[in-house]
């Protein structure tokens, strides 16, 4: 998918984490920010990154706040932040698809 | 050298007789030699003890570059004390090596970290670490590592001179003019003054710091003017609001009662829940909300509690006032209902650190308890309990009277969710072992309780009462399957903080953190 | 992924507690609690511009976390907006095991929801007939045609009432007495035992006054409901509490399954039991007696 416009999913409370996207310039550049870093740091990024790669994202900026959010929610964020930056968040997910 | 709890002490801190952990009761029966304070006779009669500035006060007890002053926190997040004093003796008398020697330190000493930084202050004995101290503390900016000590372990310190305080700082709430103070009747009350009272009887100079002065004699003294150089009168000595909370509240939270309710069911399978049990409980949400349940099943039985110690707050109080609890003794006071009640109500009275925790006098209360509920920052499947280093390895907590109470009782209570947000709070190592697990009896989660294989005679409590009950390695991998193993933290060689075990061997090192660089 | 167990259209559903579909921290571990059932809701807990996200949260929380006998309802969108569909889409993908459909008003609401549900087990290889559907009666008009729904798919497990809209519409408060309702529960009640369906309670909001709660699930119990929508897990135990047979009801109900098994394999049609007359008419009472009382750990037996 290519990222067309910012985007934003997900708050800052506590067991979330907010994901922003915007448009690249062709890699993926991550800001990962965390709670839990010293500890999940390199699990949270591995999340990120399988879940942009799943999607086909090769373009975006991408800045991560994670509030100690579990895998299911950081994918979920991630998710719902590149298909809103495309317009198509609203219907047609392709549940079970890419979305998995 | 590895000690009783598999942790690696560093040969280097084992030097003067030092020893590593050995387990519980290991000084059992040994003699120690009391240190005594050099202190200024005053023969003649004195009008007033009354200085102008805490700068005065400082002078006037010789105060020099390398000394320890002590503080307690009483006045805990409200505290102006430490701050004031530190200010003046940096600032205004230049001085500088200097050791702060507190019973805690929290979110109100966030300015000490600049002091640190800038290399006046060089050592840190505390129970509590938090906040900003906390962090340069964990980045390794204390000259010397921080020595956290539990509420038991510190009157110990002082009185077998590993501590020597030249300076005791004492914030009262109220003074008269020779240095008689009280917790009560003032405008900043703290209640119980238990922590200071070892201070005062083993510091060299007494330095009493009141914003409410009193007709003399304030009594019943809980530090007195016997003990005391010289009185400082400031505006203020604390934030009222933040030195006690209007009541503590028994949570609403649904997680917080599930875990309390079944911490009262463990409590009532056992036999020491009988007429005239003891009992101390934490403030936390769940430990606190265990009082609720632990008197309906009370009620159901038709027995009373005989004692309680502690941290005092409202709802033990509550309890008191309705004849449910024959005494209550408190060494502190969370919140207006305990203050306004300690030496008033009959039956609650005020305890000193030593007679609360010390496990090297000859009557530590704590010895006597039945039952203590303790909360947890990690616990691992050794039921060994950290409640001093965040799992991201950094300082922000304090281990209290919690190994002291561990130990002492028959029954130690730990209660804690199984998660916190992305942490597991039941995991395979925790960070810092704080209190060891052979003081640890049960663990009640949200998820599920474990008894430690230790105490087989629970097991079967709980078996008999049809509580049902899995392995703590069962809740270690539950907790795991939910927020994913989280890899091992890394560590450079500098130990930042050295925790003493309450008996004074050394029970583990917390170094300087490699944060993650994503 | 957690395989789920196929949906078991009538089972025991005493609580059914309400959680944000768009909360990570409430909907990881609902389960813990102990309810019946738990509602994942994607209608008015969710903010307007955050029904995408609460999807996206949803479908990970239903394919990730283990919710064990938990049964995971969730409340869809009315019909009445555009985010339905999606919402269909969503809880059968990720395997909900049933749907609540928001102030259902007629039989053709239920088989309209009912299609696009057919679809979706089409599109992504559900089992056909697995999402179970439960209709919530918001409206006059949805109580008065409570029979029509009740009967209106063989998906349906239950209704539900829900008073807060309801009591708008009736122009009428909440009442202690519970009389601003009784007239609209009797009659929602009639129309499911008459179709042989479920029947739920609406929400009690007001956490602080107990005794109110109290009372009203009492009356709830008498009436004959078989469990209520709840808000907060910490009204869960009351209800258990109360919707719980007495050891005398269990003594007697297993004394006549028993019974009952040992005389019809006899061929005895009518028997008696301490003196009074049972016939297969008192087994299907008697059993869901014993089933109550194993889920309040009351019964241990073999029935």
């Amino acid at each position: 998918m290519e990222i067309l416009q910012a985007a934003m999913a997900g708050t800052l409370e506590s067991s979330d984490a907010q994901v922003t996207v915007e448009p690249g310039d062709g890699s993926v550049e991550l800001t990962l920010s965390s709670s839990v870093m010293n500890q999940y740091g390199r699990q949270i990024k591995a999340t990120v990154l399988e879940t942009l790669e799943r999607l086909n994202v090769s373009s975006a900026k991408v800045t991560v706040v994670d509030k100690g959010a579990l895998d299911c929610t950081l994918k979920a964020r991630v998710e719902c932040a590149v298909f809103r930056s495309c317009g198509a968040s609203a219907e047609n997910i392709p549940w079970g698809g890419a979305i998995r | 050298m590895k000690n009783a709890v598999g942790r690696d002490i560093p040969d280097t801190l084992l030097t003067g007789g030092r020893e590593v952990y050995q387990g519980k009761g290991y000084m059992d029966g040994k003699y120690i030699q009391k240190a005594s304070p050099r202190t200024r006779r005053c023969e003649k009669p004195q009008e007033s003890k009354l200085v102008d500035t805490i700068a005065q006060a400082l002078r006037d007890c010789g105060a020099k570059s390398g000394m320890t002053f002590s503080f307690h926190h009483h006045l805990r997040d409200g505290d102006f004390v430490v701050n004031m004093v530190m200010k003046a003796a940096i600032e205004e008398l230049g001085l500088d090596e200097l050791t702060i020697a507190a019973s805690s330190l929290g979110a109100a000493h966030d300015p000490i970290a600049d002091y640190i930084e800038a290399g006046k202050v060089v050592g840190i004995q505390t129970s509590g670490i938090r906040g900003r101290m906390g962090e340069v503390v964990s980045a390794g900016k204390l000259r010397t590592p921080a020595i956290i000590r539990s509420h038991g372990g510190r009157p110990r310190a002082i009185e077998g001179g590993e501590v020597h305080i030249d300076i005791a700082f004492i914030a009262a709430p109220t003074s008269d003019c020779v240095g008689n103070c009280r917790g009560i009747g003032g405008k900043s009350n703290c209640g119980s003054m238990g922590y200071a009272m070892t201070d005062a009887k083993y510091a060299d100079h007494v330095v009493v710091i009141t914003d409410c002065l009193v007709d003399f004699p304030n009594f019943p003294a809980s530090v007195e003017a016997i003990d005391v150089d010289a009185v400082v009168v400031v505006d203020s000595i604390g934030n009222p609001k933040k030195i006690a909370s209007a009541a503590a509240r028994i949570s609403q939270n649904p997680r917080d009662l599930m875990m309390a309710e079944n911490v009262a069911k463990v409590i009532a399978s056992t036999p020491y829940f009988k007429e005239g049990f003891s009992f101390q409980t934490g403030v936390g949400g769940p430990s606190l909300a265990a009082n609720l349940f632990l008197e309906q099943y009370m009620d159901e039985r038709g027995i009373k509690m005989g004692w309680a110690i502690g941290g005092i707050c409202g709802p033990m109080v509550e309890l008191l006032k309705k004849g449910k609890v024959g005494k209550v003794i408190d060494v502190q006071d969370f919140d207006l209902d305990a203050v306004n009640s300690i030496n008033q109500t009959p039956g609650h009275y005020e305890m000193s650190a030593s007679q609360y925790a010390d496990p090297a006098n000859k009557g530590a209360m704590v010895n006597k308890l039945d039952f203590v509920v303790l909360a947890a920052l990690e616990i691992d499947t050794g039921f060994n309990v950290n409640v001093l280093t965040g799992s991201d390895g950094v300082l922000r907590g304090a281990p209290g009277g919690h190994p002291d109470t561990a130990a002492g009782s028959k029954c130690c209570i730990i209660v804690t969710p199984l998660t916190r947000g992305r942490m597991a709070t039941v995991c395979e190592h925790v960070v810092t072992v704080t209190t060891p697990g052979d003081c640890v009896d049960v663990l009640v989660t949200d998820y599920g309780i474990a008894v430690n294989p230790l105490r087989p005679d629970l097991v079967e409590c709980l078996d008999k009462a049809g509580i049902p009950h899995v392995s703590i390695e069962e809740l270690k991998d539950k907790a795991y399957s939910l927020v994913g193993r989280p890899d091992d933290l890394e560590w450079e060689d500098q130990v930042v903080a050295v925790l003493e075990a309450r008996d004074g061997t050394i029970l583990d090192v917390i170094r300087k953190i490699k944060p993650y660089q994503g | 992924m957690i395989p789920r167990p196929k949906p078991e259209r009538f089972r025991l559903r005493r609580t059914m507690m309400f959680m944000n579909a768009q909360k990570p921290g409430l909907i990881k571990d609902a389960y813990i609690y102990g309810c019946d059932s738990i509602m994942l809701d994607l209608e008015d807990a969710v903010a307007e511009n955050q029904k995408d996200a609460a999807r996206f949260s949803l479908y990970h929380a239903l394919k990730t976390i283990d919710y064990g006998d938990t049964e995971v309802i969730v409340r869809i969108n009315g019909l009445d907006t555009p985010h339905w569909q999606e919402d269909i889409r969503v809880c059968v993908a990720g395997g909900a095991d049933g749907i609540r459909i928001a102030k259902c008003e007629s039989a053709q609401d239920v088989r309209t929801v009912e299609a696009a549900v057919e679809r979706a087990e089409e599109e992504f290889g559900v089992e056909k007939g697995r999402t179970l559907l439960m209709a919530a009666l918001e409206s006059p008009k949805g109580i008065l045609n409570a029979y029509e729904i009740c009967s209106a798919s063989d998906r349906l497990f239950g209704v539900a009432i829900s008073g807060g809209d309801f009591r708008k519409c009736m122009q009428t408060k909440f009442q202690s007495d519970g009389v601003d309702m009784l007239a609209a529960r009797g009659q929602m009640l009639l129309a499911a035992r008459a179709a042989g369906v479920q029947c739920f309670d609406t929400v009690f909001t007001d956490l602080d006054d107990a005794a109110g709660f109290e009372a009203e699930v009492r009356q709830n119990k008498a009436m004959g409901f078989d469990g209520k929508s709840l808000i907060n897990p910490k009204q869960i135990r009351l209800v258990h509490q109360i919707f719980a047979p007495t050891e005398k009801e269990v003594l007697q109900a297993e004394k006549i399954v028993r019974a009952y098994r040992e005389q019809s394999a006899a061929g005895v049609g009518v028997f008696t039991v301490d003196g009074k007359m049972i016939d297969i008419a008192f087994i299907p009472g008697a059993e869901r007696t014993l089933k109550l009382a194993k889920a309040c750990g009351m019964y241990e037996g073999d029935l």
